[in-house]
């Protein structure tokens, strides 16, 4: 099953995809447009406390080699705040002035139950489901401290999440998704899940060995070659196959 | 009930002259190659927590741990500043920067919270002291950092909102102590209630 968040006339409500449309939780349907669309994750609450969310850098190796680096040894990882996340066919702020800014198209993981010390061959226990992230990034802002700094990552409104969150049950294999950016239309980047560096199971096993992962927490699991300059009024989708096309749409101010 | 955040916490590295001075030999080298700009900064996860008072686990991998004692700058609605509170936030130590340092600082239980938050007082004129199984071995005097407290706040507001319940740690000055497993850490600091916590072995 499919899972969104909404705004739908002034409040917010859990929905599921029936027929093209939402299924709201009171039983009413929305058309996809007659909404906004918020990052399809519920807050945490009792405790209320913020989602980890973890990033890798550098996990495909065709984009290792765009960046030129070489494909590193263990996991690129960097954390954002959970206020970095909006919805889809939402606006992304480009700062006036700068020079390249660019999307990453993301298999994000969504974790499922407690998970500490897991091994690989039991990882997938541990997930919920997975959602389509854009971590845009603008490399204007990059620094060699502990990079990519929080300047480049965790930029309000720099994160689009979503539509959908999507059940595990309904991702049999997500090491073979095919993945893609269209920028006004046109595809620009082209890539398949199954070329991750540290694939999804060894990130589970990797983070929990010194990590507990909690029921929500987000892994976004990098992104292929392929990445462009993006400006002022472009409409982005970032599409993974089985889990959704995510809208959204630059502005610069 | 003692004090937990609800936000997001941050941390940030060379907010301290004296660390900042340590490093500025070595900031125009590899892999640095310039000064930082921006505040650097890094996120304590929520499984990092640990209240005052408890029990902090250390893995083997890390036989001794650093401990970064500083203050959190907690935020309200509307970016107003609610309080303070003592942290201490432990790291396993590393000696480059370049990498976001996730296995070295977000390891469960690397921060703990000090019992209370503070409401009002003036950041610039904090200060704190660290004691180890009672012996004073840190110091740190508010007054004396890169960027203050409202210069710090305004600087990571340029490109991210601090939401009701963040947090802002002000940043750890230079020579900060290693502690083990079997140690007793306690943050002291005028205005605020102490923050204890114990170290233990991790469980194999």
């Amino acid at each position: 099953m499919k899972h969104a968040r909404v705004v739908f006339e002034g409040r917010t409500f859990d929905a599921t995809e029936r027929d093209g449309q939402l299924l709201l939780a009171d039983g009413r349907t929305a058309a996809f447009d007659a909404v906004q669309w918020l990052p399809p994750l519920a807050p945490l609450t009792s405790p209320a406390r913020p989602r980890t969310v973890l990033a890798l850098g550098l996990n495909y190796a065709d984009h290792a080699k765009e960046l030129e680096f070489k494909a590193p040894e263990e996991p690129l990882v960097f954390v954002k705040g959970e206020g970095a996340l909006i919805g889809h066919r939402q606006i992304t702020r480009r700062p006036k002035g700068v020079q390249f800014m660019h999307y990453e198209c993301e298999l994000a993981v969504v974790v499922g139950r407690t998970a500490r010390k897991v091994k690989r061959g039991d990882a997938y226990d541990f997930i919920a489901g997975y959602t389509v992230a854009n971590d845009y990034a603008i490399r204007d802002y990059l620094e060699n401290w502990y990079r990519p700094n929080l300047r480049v990552k965790n930029r309000d409104t720099c994160t689009p999440i979503g539509p959908w969150l999507v059940d595990a049950a309904d991702v049999p294999d997500p090491q073979a998704l095919a993945l893609s950016t269209t920028v006004n239309g046109q595809v620009t980047q082209r890539g398949s899940t199954k070329d991750m560096i540290f694939d999804v199971p060894f990130l589970i096993e990797y983070f929990s060995s010194f990590m507990t992962l909690s029921p929500g927490d987000l892994i976004l699991t990098g992104t292929p070659d392929g990445v462009v300059d993006c400006k002022h009024g472009d409409v982005i989708v970032t599409e993974i196959e089985r889990v959704g096309a995510l809208m959204n749409t630059i502005e610069e101010s | 009930m003692s004090f937990l955040p609800t936000g997001t916490v941050y941390g940030v590295l060379l907010n301290f002259r004296a660390e900042f001075d340590a490093l500025a030999p070595r900031m125009h080298e590899p892999p640095y190659k310039a000064p930082p700009k921006a505040p650097v900064l890094y996120v304590k996860t929520a499984n990092t927590w640990t209240p005052s008072g408890g029990a902090i686990a250390v893995p083997a991998r890390a036989p001794e741990v650093e401990v970064g004692a500083t203050v959190g700058m907690v935020f309200g609605e509307a970016g107003r500043v609610a309080g303070y509170v003592l942290m201490n936030d432990l790291s396993v130590p590393h000696a480059s920067f370049f990498r976001p340092p996730v296995k070295f600082k977000c390891l469960d239980g690397f921060l703990g919270i000090g019992p209370a938050l503070r409401e009002g007082g003036d950041p610039d004129r904090f200060s704190l002291e660290v004691r180890i199984d009672g012996e004073l071995r840190h110091a740190a005097d508010f007054s004396q950092l890169v960027r203050s407290a409202a210069q710090l706040r305004a600087d990571v507001g340029e490109f991210m909102t601090l939401r009701p319940g963040d947090v802002l740690m002000l940043g750890c000055n230079a020579g900060r102590p290693l502690a083990k497993a079997g140690q007793r850490i306690e943050i002291t600091a005028p205005g605020f209630e102490p923050l204890v916590n114990t170290l233990v072995q991790e469980a194999a």
